[in-house]
Parts: C-alpha cells; structure tokens; sequence
C-alpha cells in the first residue's frame, strides 16, 4: 500500500509539485543569499565594532546596542512571520507554509534569546544589574517562551500533519494575545514603578551610528531568510526521509 | 539450560480478582518440548492464569513450581511473557528495541539480535523506529524478543492478533523449534497454531463446578 | 545485573532526547515560574533578590514534580512494566533506575540552568555556588523520593495530580534544608550555618536514595498485582 493512496489527487499534486520547485529555486538562490548576508555582516561589524565611534555618555558599551538591536526587531520579525506563514497555512493548506513558519520558530526563538542576553550584559554596566523587570524587557521574555512553547508542542506531537494544524492555531492565539500581553505588562511596570530609572529615548541617534546599525540589521535580516531557507530545505528532506521509511514498512509487510 | 526434565506443574490453583473467583482447584503439568493450550469463554481466566505464571498476579491459593529449572531464578526469570500490549516505544528503532531486551532480560543481545530478526522477518526494517511499524510488525517484534533470548517457558496470550497468514506460519515454525529444543509454551489462542500432540485446558468448566 | 541496570538508564536518556517530553519541557516550566513571580510581587529588585533562593527551589521542585507522573506510567501504559517486573533485576533497581534516570534528565539540566533565573531574580553571583552545590545535593533526593508517588500512582487515571499532592509532604525537608543552605551563603550567617544545612540535605537526600526504591517498588508490586 502507498501512503499517499489517501489523498486525492490534486494534493498529491500539491505535495510533491511544490516542494520539488522550492527545493529547485532555493538551491539556486542559496549561495548569493549566504555571499550577501556574510558580506553585510562583516561590513557592518567592522563600522559597528571599529569604525564608529564610542558613545559620549555610555563609552564602549554602546557598541552591543549593534547586535542587540537587530536581534530585537528580528525576534519580532520571526513570529509575525510565523503567525502570518501559520494564517496561510490554516486557511489556503498550503504544504509550504506550515514549513516556513516551523522553520522560522527556532531562528526566531535565537534571535530573542540573543537579544535578551544582549540586552543583560547591556544593562548590566548601565543599570547596574542583569536583569530588570521592565516592560519591553519582560515583554520580550514571554516572546521567547512563546517561541518555546511553539516548538515544544511541534515536538510533543507525533504525526506531522496533526502537529502542523495544532501548532498553527497556537500561533495564531499566540500573535493576537501578543499586543494584549504588551498592553497589560506595561501597564503593570508603570503601576509599580511610575518613574522609570532608564530611559531608551536618549539623544537623536548620530548619523555616524546610524550607518553600521542600518547595514547589520539588513546583514541580520538576510542572514535569517538564509537559514530559513535552509531550514525548510532541511524539513522538506526530513518530510521526504519519513515517507520512504514509510513505504518501506508498508512494502515489507506484503512478502 | 537443564531442560531434559523441565516440568511446569500448577496444582489447586485458584484467582481472585476484584473479589470475584475467576478459577479455583485448577491443576496441569506441563512437561519440556510440550505445550499446554488454553480454551474457554471470554472472562474463564486464561489472561490471568498467564499473569500468575508469569508472576505478575498473585496466586490466591494452590501452588505453581517449576522443577528441573535454574535453582537460581525464579519462575518469572525463566518465562518469556507477550500480553495483549507489546511493550514497545515507538521512538525506539526496530534493533534498538530488541537489544534492549534481550539485555534487559538476560541475553546476549549483540550476538542474537540479528537471528531473531530474521526468524520474525523483521530483518530488512532493523533501523526504522517502531512508530513507523504497522500492528502486525509490532506484533512480530515483540515476538523477536522471545527468541533473542533463551528463556525455557513461553508464555503467549493471543499471539496472533494483527499477524498475517505468513507471520503466522513464521510464528509456527519458532515455537515448533523452541518445543523441539526442549522448551514449555502455554499459550491462549482461538487459532491452530500447528502444534502437534498439544494438551488442551479448558478454562470457565471448573468455575461453575 | 549491572548491565541491565544502565540499559535501563540508557534507555530512559534516549527516549527522553528523542522525545523531548522530559528535561527541555521541565527546564522551560522552571524558568516560566520564576518569571511568573516578579509579575505577582512586583520588580522591586531588592526584594527579589531577597526570596530568589526560595523561589528557586520552589521552581525546581514543581518542575521536578510536572515530570513525575509519566514516570512508571508510560511504561505501564505500552505493557513495558510488566516485561521490566520479569527482568533479574528486583523491582527495587528497576525503581532506582528509573530515578536515576529522571534525574540525568530532568533534576540536573534544572540545576546547570538556574543560574539563569537567578540573574533575573537579581540574585547576587557570589551566592551561586552555593545555591547549585545545594541543588546538586537536592535534585537526587526530589528524583528518589518522586518515585514513590509515581509508584503510587501508577495505573490510575489521571494519576499526576495525586502524585504531585502525594509527593509535595515528602519533599518539605528538601526544601527547607536547600533553601537555607542558599540563604546561609547568601545573607553571610556564621559559618557553621551553611555547612550544617548542607549536611544535613546531603543526609536527606542519602536517606531518600535507600527508602525510594524500596518505597516505590513495594507500591508497584501493590499496584500491579
């Protein structure tokens, strides 16, 4: 019996045509994407970490406000992209979303983790302790446990489709209870803590420091898409890998 | 194993569960390269009598001994038991699963894994886990344990369930081998499982006695 | 004997990476309780920094306990039990292996990561090695003793929550003795104080190593029978 006997056939269509033509276009795109990522990265980090010039109230330690930053906007970037890939998912059943927005937990999950580890040693010689419980930094806190959770649920559930449905409605959940979680740990710092003792609005950023922040965000960006792209090639292999083993359990029951 | 004179003999055996007599005053005696299989209505006790033998409920009354076996060991250590369920997880691959009980239960895994593979036809799917396995190969599997290790007392509640005709025959062929080598099976089946010259007990007579 | 005993462990270890039910789970669960408290208390840091040591151990101890009740009763669930009762290894080992094993997975990958939730809690870093040193100790014991309540339990449905209310008496000591080991070295009480509760949690947690597996095999026995 062939495991794909239960689809119809403009699924099975779908299934295999579709995977095929991702894995064709990416691999073609995938070395340029790595050129042009590494590139902005090393141009970035040398204006980031040489180039540029140490702030006049915080010294050197502004310098990881270039890695940080990035990190932040892409810790955001990652779950809208995998609530909206979990949206395309739920309601065009499109093979490849649910995919993308897998493939895009994990990195997701690393570039929030990067910008709360940033963010500590940051605050560590600013506000003199590792962790506050400020907003935006708790805020971002139960992001990453989104994420995890996310990924944990991915785990937990055996069967690839059932897990991909059950994985996209918590996505989904997760992105509209994001805002609400935003509003409501906001509200709860400034009612303990009116006055706040930091504040991110400092100065006008220079244009000097503008210029490296610009180039390694758009270096972070493409460098996600990268492994995105190399996630999901990897998952449509591990999707393939499964339905051999699959139909070689089943050809062997025959003799 | 000293099987020569194995013999597996149970007298006035009786089952209490939840307060109910399943069997009372049951005896047999099973001797090597026989087997004893079990008939009767649904609910007469041959589960349960399997789980006694197997020392996974307790004996009400009566006795249950094992003479010419490992003095060393119980009558639970020298019985191979497969219950309704197959004890399998199916994040573990095929061999994985085999070694573990093969050295969980006293065999040398490495050396026998491979043979006993074969004898179930389960050769081919060594390294798949078993999640992949449909119902009839996890029955084999769990089968596969049996003969990865030498244990004298076979001891096989509905070992046919989700088998094939060919499984079934290759199920046939190991137990017929392990009978040949001296072994004990008792097993509770509705199916002919080929053996010649097996005793038959029937279960649920001697309840309503 | 010794080799089926670490076949067993093996087993358990390799389950839980494939799985990923067991340690990654507990320590996600451990780090969602402590962020949970400063939105309870407030983030006054002082404050924090003040009952850290407690409510660490009070996250380490439920994250012990949400791992528990799976404990026997996947392997009750599949029939695997019953083939284990039939090993050459009593069911005492049987029960020892298995603690064993959920402490590798889930009580140490708890203790290497609570530094983590001990810098959000604004816990001083020189109190670290003590907190961990008295974690270390105390894991072994949250793992042995657990057991019990997982023996207890087995077969029964809905069985995890019983455990949890079963185990959490047993567990007291652990923390009373761990948490104050912490806050000794934390605070900078004489001398003599840190050691002492660290003794005495090192005799609890020796304790629960021998009364365990004979606890919990005596209720396997009850319970599969």
């Amino acid at each position: 019996m062939s495991p794909m006997t239960s689809l119809s056939a403009s699924q099975r269509l779908q299934a295999f045509a579709n995977p095929a033509r991702f894995m064709a276009l990416s691999a073609r795109l995938l070395a340029p994407l790595w050129v042009v990522s590494l590139g902005l990265l090393c141009v970035g980090l040398y204006y980031a970490l040489v180039a540029s010039p140490p702030d006049y109230q915080q010294g050197e330690t502004v310098r990881i406000m270039y890695v940080h930053v990035p990190s932040a906007w892409l810790a955001m970037f990652g779950y809208s992209l995998m609530a909206a890939a979990s949206a395309v998912a739920l309601i065009f059943r499109h093979p490849l979303a649910d995919l993308c927005a897998k493939s895009a937990a994990p990195i997701g999950a690393a570039f929030t983790f990067l910008a709360l580890v940033t963010g500590a040693l940051w605050g560590k010689p600013m506000w003199g302790a590792w962790w506050v419980w400020d907003a935006r930094l708790t805020s971002v806190l139960i992001l990453f446990f989104l994420y995890l959770g996310y990924m944990a649920l991915w785990a937990a559930i055996e069967e690839p489709a059932r897990a991909a449905r059950a994985a996209a409605v918590l996505a989904l959940v997760g992105a509209i209870n994001v805002p609400i979680i935003r509003y409501s740990v906001v509200w709860w710092n400034t009612l303990h803590q009116p006055a706040s003792v930091f504040r991110m609005d400092g100065p006008t950023i220079a244009p000097e420091m503008l210029l490296p922040l610009a180039l390694m965000a758009l270096g972070f960006t493409f460098f996600f898409v990268t492994l995105l792209l190399v996630r999901m090639r990897a998952e449509i292999l591990r999707h393939r890998v499964r339905t051999l083993r699959l139909a070689r359990a089943a050809a062997s029951a025959e003799d | 194993m000293t099987t020569s004179d194995l013999r597996l003999t149970a007298s006035n055996l009786a089952c209490v569960r939840g307060g109910r007599i399943v069997f009372e005053g049951l005896s047999f005696s099973v001797t090597a390269g026989a087997a004893l299989v079990l008939t009767g209505p649904n609910g007469s006790g041959k589960s349960s009598l399997l789980r006694q033998i197997a020392g996974l409920l307790d004996i009400a009354s009566g006795t249950l001994a094992l003479d010419g076996g490992d003095p060393e060991l119980t009558l639970a250590e020298q019985a191979h038991y497969l219950g309704h369920l197959d004890a399998l997880k199916p994040a573990m691959t095929v061999v994985e699963t085999l070694r573990f009980w093969a050295a969980w239960l006293g065999g040398d895994a490495a050396a026998n894994a491979p043979a006993a593979l074969e004898s179930m036809g389960l050769a081919p799917l060594a390294d798949l886990p078993v999640g992949y396995l449909s119902a009839g190969q996890k029955r084999r599997l769990a089968l596969a344990r049996f003969v990865a290790t030498p244990r004298p007392i076979w001891l096989l509640d509905e070992p046919t369930v989700a088998l094939d005709a060919a499984s079934i025959e290759r199920l046939g062929a190991v137990m017929r081998a392990h009978l040949a080598g001296g072994g004990i099976i008792v097993g509770a089946t509705h199916l002919d499982l080929g053996l010649a010259g097996a005793q038959t007990l029937r279960l649920g007579a001697e309840a309503a006695a | 004997m010794t080799r089926a005993f670490f076949a067993l462990i093996g087993r358990d270890l390799r389950l839980a990476a494939r799985i990923g039910g067991g340690g990654g789970m507990a320590v996600f669960f451990f780090l969602v309780v402590v962020a949970v408290v400063p939105l309870g208390i407030g983030p006054d840091l002082n404050l924090l920094a003040r009952i850290a040591p407690g409510m660490l151990w009070v996250a380490l101890l439920l994250s012990s306990l949400l791992t528990l009740d799976r404990l026997f009763q996947a392997d009750y669930e599949d029939g695997s039990l019953d083939l284990l009762a039939m090993g050459r290894l009593p069911l005492e080992l049987v029960a020892a292996a298995k603690a064993t094993g959920h402490f590798l997975t889930t009580g140490l990958p708890l203790v290497v990561a609570a530094p983590l939730p001990g810098l959000m809690l604004n816990l001083e870093v020189s109190a670290f090695p003590a907190l961990m040193l008295a974690m270390l100790a105390g894991a072994p014991a949250l793992s042995f003793l657990g057991i019990i309540g997982a023996g207890l339990t087995v077969g029964i449905r809905r069985g995890g929550l019983l455990a949890s209310l079963l185990v959490l008496p047993f567990y007291i000591p652990v923390l009373i003795f761990g948490v104050a080991a912490a806050r000794a070295a934390l605070f900078g009480f004489p001398d003599g104080v840190a050691g002492q509760s660290l003794t005495l949690l090192c005799a609890v947690a020796l304790a629960s190593l021998v009364l365990g597996p004979v606890a919990a095999a005596a209720a396997l026995r009850a319970n599969l029978r």
